[in-house]
């Protein structure tokens, strides 16, 4: 039998980025500026954005958000009540949906996400610290959530992660008191694996340093166009 | 954890450069900083593959070291830790050289003449 040896030499990711840069093209156009939220499960996306979106229209930034789960419309229902734009978007195939958001489907979804009259679309990935920092999505900025109930040692743990976004948010600073948890070695872990991030301590829960994350949300726009 | 979609990934690619012949072997080349747990990766491509031009091929994985560069001092170095850090300069200054990389480095196909008197037989 014979075989022959074909020299491929391509990114296996190279079918999603091409996709990404679809959206990416697609968010050019209608001048929005992407993130893409990440972090484990529970560490507090979506009550960050109840806080930090709340009142951002009235000050210029129209923005919305693609709500990423495995199953079901939890998170978008929550986020309903800030009356912007909130597209839920489902990975569940029937059995099991996907550990997070790639390319294809933040494409199949974009027909839905009212791209010319929003500013900011923010992107709440599937709770996970593994998959989605694989994956892009056409996003101009990866952020993460991280909370003081994971443990110090997680960006050493999930340095894919923590390496892939530029601004790491540390959440629920309000149970500090209440834990064993010393937060100068998870910011000391941060800065060994990814020494550019920019650091965070909120509580989403108080509303605790969600000013500084709501500025930064702002200011986002002009320093992805600039970077463009 | 991510293994089974990384096998996604890897089965798209090397199905598109098979063009429907069968592949009997795959290499890749992947980066340690990648996180790939080998046994793994192996064991969701079978799965991925099956019914498909990849069912049965075997794997090849070639480790690339995870070295890192410093922008100031040009030193290179590999890592065995998540430290990016540079010993001399500080933080700030690191890029990585090699490490990430997540390829599908060639394939091994049957020929269509070869297969189509394979499947006479």
């Amino acid at each position: 039998m014979h075989r022959t040896k074909v020299r491929v030499v391509e990114d296996a990711f190279d079918a999603n980025n091409t996709i990404a840069s679809a959206n990416r093209s697609d968010f050019d156009r209608a001048d929005v500026t992407v993130v893409n939220l990440m972090s484990a499960p529970g560490a507090g996306k979506t009550t960050l954005l109840e806080r930090a979106l709340d009142g951002l229209a009235e000050q210029g930034l129209r923005v919305g958000v693609l709500e990423g789960d495995v199953a079901g419309s939890f998170d978008a229902d929550r986020l309903s009540v800030l009356h912007l734009p909130v597209v839920q978007l489902n990975t569940d195939n029937g059995f099991g949906g996907e550990c997070h958001l790639d390319a294809n489907m933040v494409r199949s979804a974009l027909p839905s996400v009212p791209l010319d009259e929003i500013d900011l679309l923010l992107v709440e990935n599937v709770g996970n610290l593994v998959c989605p920092a694989e994956f892009r999505i056409g996003e101009d900025s990866r952020i993460m959530v991280c909370s003081v109930t994971e443990g110090e040692d997680k960006p050493l743990k999930y340095p894919l992660m923590f390496r892939a976004c530029e601004l790491v948010i540390i959440n629920k600073v309000d149970l500090l008191e209440y834990l064993d948890f010393d937060i100068d070695r998870l910011e000391a872990n941060i800065a060994q694996v990814n020494p550019s991030a920019t650091i965070m301590k909120v509580s989403a829960k108080t509303g605790e340093g969600v000013d500084a994350f709501r500025a930064w949300l702002q200011a986002l726009p002009a320093r992805a166009g600039a970077a463009a | 954890m991510h293994e089974f979609d990384l096998s996604s990934a890897v089965v798209a690619t090397v199905r598109k450069h098979a063009a429907g012949r069968r592949v009997t072997h795959v290499t890749l080349r992947i980066g340690r900083l990648r996180q790939v747990v080998k046994d793994t990766l192996e064991f969701y491509l079978a799965i991925v593959g099956k019914d498909t031009e990849c069912e049965g091929a075997t794997l090849e994985i070639v480790d690339v070291p995870a070295v890192l560069r410093c922008t100031t001092c040009k030193n290179e170095w590999e890592i065995e830790i998540p430290a990016f850090i540079c010993g001399t300069c500080g933080p700030g200054a690191v890029e990585v050289a090699t490490g990430e990389e997540f390829m599908v480095e060639s394939i091994e196909v049957e020929d269509e003449e070869d297969a189509a008197c394979t499947a006479q037989r």
